[in-house]
């Protein structure tokens, strides 16, 4: 141990139980097959600031120590005589430390003295003693798959004889190192190898592009002094710039598209502007010919908004965070979704109040038992990371996670997809000012407020837009920090109602490159001073700053005149801000490093230079056929059985550690009823205690559908997000005349690498086919409930390769909902609500079982899809808005998988009733009880408005029997029973499916190991 | 809200709430005083710590759940920190404002975090009066965070004004660090003899249990909230003011279907209207009957 640091170590004293360890050791043994006998956990502080002993002694023991949990050692690695091999692991240089950092905030209490909170002088580890003696592999094995991550942490490991310590170290000295990358005489290949050593992510024709502006450009630079080369700096902005994840290349691209089975052809002028921005701005001009003019603003900010009510703007964004949740999925999932809540909080000027979270997560099969490819995470080990980090995320910033949901398919293993969503409320005005409007000024000042710059992130943006192999760079994980976005965001929030931020924007993907770069369009360029940015620690090249992707950012551009009293609230706030330049008007991105040029980019080269691109799709329909099913008529060993499916099971163990409550809004969570165990259809949230309005919240997904047909599919996750809202109560928008009824929708495409390639890719042209198909579904899906889109996100690359095999995701489409409700009272919860109220099925059953979850437990596909007849179905949602205001409907459960039998069931988890149901003649009953045709929902009607109810759906509503008092689901078909069965039984298969199983839930924590 | 009667505005309770450094229910407890008639003033808590704001001019002051400063070193440890050392200006911690506080008569609650940062500084149960920590709050005996609706009975022997009259309540725990621990039989004979553990986990019954999930987290004397002697220091792991309105509750659509006419207002308003009701007895005692009258309406 050096002589200049000390250590502090907690330990639980003799008798206290130490979970973590228990934990560790039970993992150990059911995950890893190690058997490593007891396992002890310590704290471990190592202190690099000078305190005397006594000093070090009264921190540690007033501090630090429990006085009820634990006993201290000072400067030792104490353990009982019994353990033999030990395990370190601390953290490598630079990672986020939020531990040590509170120790470090502690001891500046303690002693009454602000310590320097530019260096770090607390660093936090872990310290774990082992009964058994374990060799080294099987101790690093331990520490990498269960207590850290090698990307993130540094482990020692080894016999107890011999514990090494490890602390990180900054690193070397400034490195203010600017190289030029001469790109002239370079041949095609050498571009494109170029391209590929910098993860830079462009194909030779941008590359060329890039080159052919550098030669046009080089008599001008060297007029201004500048080199001809670009340098590595303006080489990383411009493919930070032109990333697929920045500039949605794919998206915008043209596509020759050609039906295979028809011989038609046809190009389309981009996915984005025909489908997407073409399709919302006829929905708007629909919305304002009826006096809706709640529309606000769609695609040009961090987040689209809409209008709530004459004050305030409800403002709401969904992302992505794939690729890190494959290679880190705690770090990944938790800056995906603190990452997510700065798009709200800084649309605009800035400074919305954060009002809920939803996620929607797509995993690999975790109970997977075949071998892992290299590098590859197992995807039980991605779930519970990504659980984590969402749990972190959102309970940490005080944001309730409201719903969400879990889709489980094998061709997630490789990469999973992690949606993450975030809703806010903002003032209509801020300070005088329209708060969505981003306004910018030559000589505005540039702040960057919140946390730190460090390596880690570099290389996000490009890094995303590219497949991942088991080479995927270190850098591109980002660690999150709730804590220090939190002080952040309470310093937005005060900041913008005092008026003194002229808008903000976050950093995220691309860092200062990709948010400066794109506020500077605003005014007309910037120059930024990269010598002022704080530093996490020494040895960044300029172009690393610029484009690090360290979390917990806003750019900020602030009047001159305003600067005093900003940073004076920054100091009262403990935020800090750093002046890094100003704005200008003069065209150019100019960054510099004490005083000499880094980068002077043309601003209309940098953003409308890149090429577009021209791809191909050919669509044919996929061989499908129904299949010829065993002979079974015991349908309720199907329902059981579906209820226990992992893609129906109960999520309970997940939301229940997610505060899906804080801020005391949420009226409709995602389970209810006196059991708690209910699960539900969209969330409901009220906006403030003043009134009663809110908002719903839902997510359509439906993957498995496009294996048959991807715009049935993208029609169908349309359809399941709206027909959500309607099941709590929600209304369509833009029935009457000025109904103000807000809708905000955002798509989140997650596919494949839909790029044709002959030899790499060579289905490419269908995948960009299935893509087409997704796209033209939404069109026709706004156009048809005219709900517009507001916000959305595409991720082209969702491959995962290694050892010559790739993993690729199905195509997936992701919607997630909101819409307004006038008042939360008058909302429908899915469970049954007293005996002897009628039961109707609402909607039309189709022989559609092609793509279910009934097809599914017998390895089947099948033909028939599910289709979406939008005119039916938006005449029923019409019905339905009707007949809640009138409060006919008692309970509502939309249809999805499982179909009928899984929603009645599901309807009994609430409380203790049953239902007794009578099927119709015509269609066959496993086709009734399990196809998942869409747009149809069971709901329930108290006895004295039945017949109010019928007469107003007709035949849209099916009379299918009546809620019993007896815990007993009863379904007959002709008179026969063909399901029979104790509702607790249901409830019990589906509260014990594998999800909780997995998680480990219902049972405390030492009781885990006897199961 | 309640501004419609502008000249007794001075003579509403004030209800001080601290926010600021991960503190993240400041928004629901404001809610919770406005509904129950107080003032209701949310303030950063570095505004208190260097002096800018004295909580002497409130009537009760008020701890918010969160994750103040991330918690990472057990929860709430921290912030009670920072309350014990770090002096202002004058020399003075906030916890010497505190003990002033207290000793002047009036109220601290905190919940969740809040109740942690009071029973790792000591400000509860203080069986000693030295405010030096005496039990402690850690990990859940299930190892997870959560989030789930309990029933609380309150100890009809409690002398805290906070829960006067109370008996059962119903509302949401969201935690992952409740246990209480208590050490050493003489704590824990002091906190039942003096009735210091003010609210249990009950099962359907009623009655207090060890059993999970009914006792979240495994708290020792299934205790979910601890008083001080003086009953004027009140904390609590749940969330009252997480049920305000009926619609907060889980089953809330089934009750109503039930019963048309239910109460709107949830169970943990009326804790706050409690302690608000309170300060402003003593407040009309303290003033001459006369002038009791004008704001007793």
């Amino acid at each position: 141990m050096e002589s200049t640091q000390r250590t502090i170590q907690l330990l639980l004293k003799p008798g206290q139980h130490d979970g973590e360890g228990q934990r560790v050791a039970e993992v150990a043994q059911r995950h890893l097959g190690l058997t490593t006998g007891r396992v002890q956990s310590t704290a471990l502080y190592t202190v690099r600031y000078p305190v005397t002993d006594e000093q070090l002694r009264d921190f540690a023991t007033h501090c630090l120590q429990d006085p009820v949990l634990h006993d201290v050692a000072l400067d030792e690695f104490r353990h009982e005589p019994a353990y033999k091999s030990y395990i370190l692991v601390a953290k490598l240089p630079g990672v986020t430390d939020d531990e040590g950092i509170s120790a470090q905030n502690a001891l500046g209490d303690f002693l009454n003295q602000p310590l320097d909170t530019h260096t770090q002088h607390i660093f936090s580890k872990r310290l774990y003693f082992l009964e058994h003696e374990l060799p080294e592999s099987s101790l690093r094995r331990l520490a990498e798959e269960l207590l850290g991550n090698k990307l993130i942490n540094r482990f020692e490991t080894g016999p107890i004889t011999d514990i090494r310590d490890y602390t990180p170290r900054p690193g070397g000295g400034a490195e203010s190192i600017t190289n030029l990358v001469p790109l002239t005489n370079l041949a095609d290949s050498e571009l494109v190898q170029l391209s590929k050593d910098n993860l830079y992510a462009l194909n030779l024709e941008e590359m060329r592009a890039v080159r052919d502006h550098y030669v046009a450009i080089a008599p001008e630079r060297q007029a201004a002094g500048l080199p001809a080369d670009p340098t590595d700096c303006e080489l990383e902005i411009i493919a930070q710039t032109w990333s697929e994840h920045c500039k949605h290349k794919e998206f915008s691209a043209v596509i020759k598209y050609k039906d295979a089975d028809t011989g038609e052809e046809h190009e389309i002028d981009g996915l984005f502007k025909t489908y997407i921005k073409n399709a919302t701005s006829e929905v708007d001009r629909q919305l304002r010919a009826n006096g809706n003019d709640w529309l606000i603003k769609v695609f040009s900010d961090n987040a689209g908004a809409v209008r709530i009510n004459p004050e305030s703007l409800f403002v709401w964004k969904v992302e992505t965070h794939n690729s890190p949740s494959a290679i880190d999925p705690y770090g990944g999932a938790i800056t995906g979704i603190l990452g997510n809540n700065r798009d709200p909080l800084a649309t605009g000027i800035g400074g919305a109040r954060l009002l809920f979270n939803t996620n929607v997560l797509c995993f690999g099969n975790p109970e997977f038992n075949g071998t892992l490819l290299s590098n590859q995470l197992h995807p039980r080990r991605i779930f519970e990371g990504v659980r984590k980090g969402i749990e972190d995320g959102g309970n940490k910033s005080g944001v309730p996670t409201v719903n969400g949901a879990i889709v489980f398919d094998d061709r997630y293993a490789g990469k999973p997809l992690v949606y993450c969503g975030t809703g806010a409320v903002m003032p209509m005005q801020l300070a005088g000012l329209d708060s969505w409007e981003k306004k910018i000024d030559a000589q505005d000042r540039i702040i960057m407020a919140g946390g730190r710059v460090g390596k880690d992130g570099i290389h996000g943006a490009t890094f995303s837009s590219i497949e991942l192999d088991e080479t995927s760079p270190a850098t591109a994980v980002q660690i999150g920090s709730p804590i220090t976005q939190k002080l952040a965001m309470d310093f937005l929030v005060l900041a913008t109602r005092r008026g003194l931020i002229k808008c903000s924007t976050d950093n995220g993907a691309g860092g200062l490159s990709s948010s400066i770069g794109e506020l500077a369009t605003i005014s007309g360029g910037a120059v930024v001073e990269l010598e002022k940015v704080p530093l996490k620690y020494p040895g960044l090249r300029p172009w690393e700053i610029f484009v690090s992707e360290s979390q917990e950012r806003f750019s900020l551009a602030v009047e001159p005149a305003k600067m005093d009293e900003l940073l004076a609230l920054g100091r009262e706030m403990e935020v800090e801000l750093t002046d890094i330049g100003y704005f200008t008007a003069d065209g150019y991105l100019d960054v510099r490093f004490d005083g000499d040029s880094v980068a002077r980019l043309n601003m209309e080269f940098l953003h409308n230079g890149v090429p577009r691109k021209v791809l191909e799709a050919e669509w044919s329909k996929p061989q499908a056929s129904e299949p010829t099913l065993p002979a079974t008529s015991d349908y309720t060993d199907v329902l059981t059985r579906l209820l226990g499916s992992l893609n129906i099971c109960s999520r309970e163990s997940v939301i229940r550690q997610y505060d899906h409550e804080v801020k005391g809004r949420t009226i409709i969570k995602p389970l209810m009823g006196a059991t708690g165990q209910a699960p539900q259809d969209a969330a409901v949230v009220r906006f403030n205690f003043e009134s009663w309005e809110g908002v719903a919240v839902s997510n359509g997904i439906l993957p498995r559908f496009g294996d048959l047909d991807a715009y049935h599919m993208s029609a169908g996750a349309f359809d399941e997000a709206v027909r959500q809202i309607v099941a709590v109560g929600g209304k369509l928008p833009n029935l009457s005349y000025g109904d103000g009824n807000f809708w905000s929708v955002n798509d989140n495409f997650c596919v494949p690498d839909s790029v044709y390639d002959a030899t790499t890719n060579p289905d490419g042209k269908l995948k960009l086919a299935k893509l087409v198909r997704m796209c033209e579904a939404l069109r026709d899906a706004t156009a048809a409930y005219c709900i517009p889109l507001t916000s959305g996100k595409d991720s082209m690359k969702n491959d995962f390769k290694a050892d010559g095999v790739k993993i690729s995701v199905p195509p997936t489409v992701l919607y997630s909902m909101t819409a307004k409700i006038e008042d939360v009272r008058h909302t429908i919860t899915s469970d049954f609500k007293q005996a002897d109220d009628v039961i109707y099925l609402l909607g039309e059953t189709y022989d559609e079982l092609g793509g279910s979850e009934f097809y599914q437990l017998f390895g089947e596909l099948g033909a028939n899809v599910p289709q979406v007849r939008f005119d039916k179905a938006k005449e029923l949602y019409t019905l339905m808005g009707q007949a809640n205001d009138q409060h006919l409907i008692q309970s509502c459960h939309d249809l999805s998988d499982g179909g009928l039998a899984v929603a009645l069931a599901e309807a009994t988890f609430g409380h203790g009733y049953g239902a007794t149901v009578d099927l119709l003649e015509g269609l066959p009953v496993h086709v009734q009880l399990f196809s998942e045709s869409h747009s149809r929902f069971v709901a329930t009607v108290a006895p004295e408005d039945v017949v109010a109810f019928e007469q107003h759906f007709g035949a849209r509503a099916t009379r299918l029997g009546v809620v019993t008092p007896d815990s007993q689901l009863t379904v007959r078909h002709a008179g026969q029973p063909v399901v029979a069965a104790s509702t607790a039984v249901l409830r019990h298969e589906w509260t014990n499916g594998p999800v909780n199983r997995i998680i480990g839930f219902g049972q405390p924590a030492g009781e885990e190991a006897a199961r | 809200m309640n501004d419609q009667h502008m000249n007794d505005t001075s003579q509403k309770v004030q209800a001080l709430i601290l926010t600021g450094f991960g503190i993240n229910c400041e928004e629901e407890y404001a809610a919770a005083y406005r509904l129950a008639g107080a003032e209701a003033t949310i303030v950063h808590l570095n505004q208190v710590l260097h002096g800018h704001v004295s909580i002497h001019d409130y009537d009760i002051l008020n701890f918010p759940g969160g994750f103040s400063f991330g918690d990472d070193l057990g929860s709430g440890v921290v912030l009670a920190n920072k309350l014990r050392y770090r002096k202002n200006a004058e020399g003075r911690t906030l916890l010497d404002d505190i003990k002033e506080f207290v000793a002047n008569g009036k109220f601290v609650m905190g919940i969740c975090n809040g109740f942690q940062v009071l029973v790792k500084l000591g400000l509860l149960p203080n069986l000693s009066g030295n405010v030096t920590p005496e039990v402690t709050l850690t990990h859940n005996a299930s190892g997870r965070y959560e989030d789930r609706w309990v029933r609380l009975k309150v100890n009809p022997k409690s002398n805290s004004p906070f829960l006067r009259g109370l008996d059962t309540m119903e509302v949401p725990v969201r935690h992952g660090e409740g246990r209480l621990i208590i050490s050493g039989t003489d704590t824990l004979t002091h906190i039942e003899e003096q009735a210091l553990n003010c609210l249990s986990y009950t099962d359907f019954d009623g009655s207090p249990t060890d059993v999970y999930p009914h006792n979240p987290n495994g708290a020792d004397l299934n205790c979910a909230g601890l008083t001080d002697t003086t009953g004027q220091v009140f904390g609590l792991m749940p969330h009252p003011e997480a049920f305000l309105s009926l619609y907060n509750h889980p089953d809330w659509a089934r009750r109503k279907r039930l019963n048309p006419g239910l109460s709107e207002e949830g169970d943990g308003l009326r804790l706050f209207r409690n302690i608000v009701e309170h300060v402003q007895s003593q407040r009309q005692t303290a003033v001459s009957p006369q002038e009791a009258s004008q704001f007793s309406s």
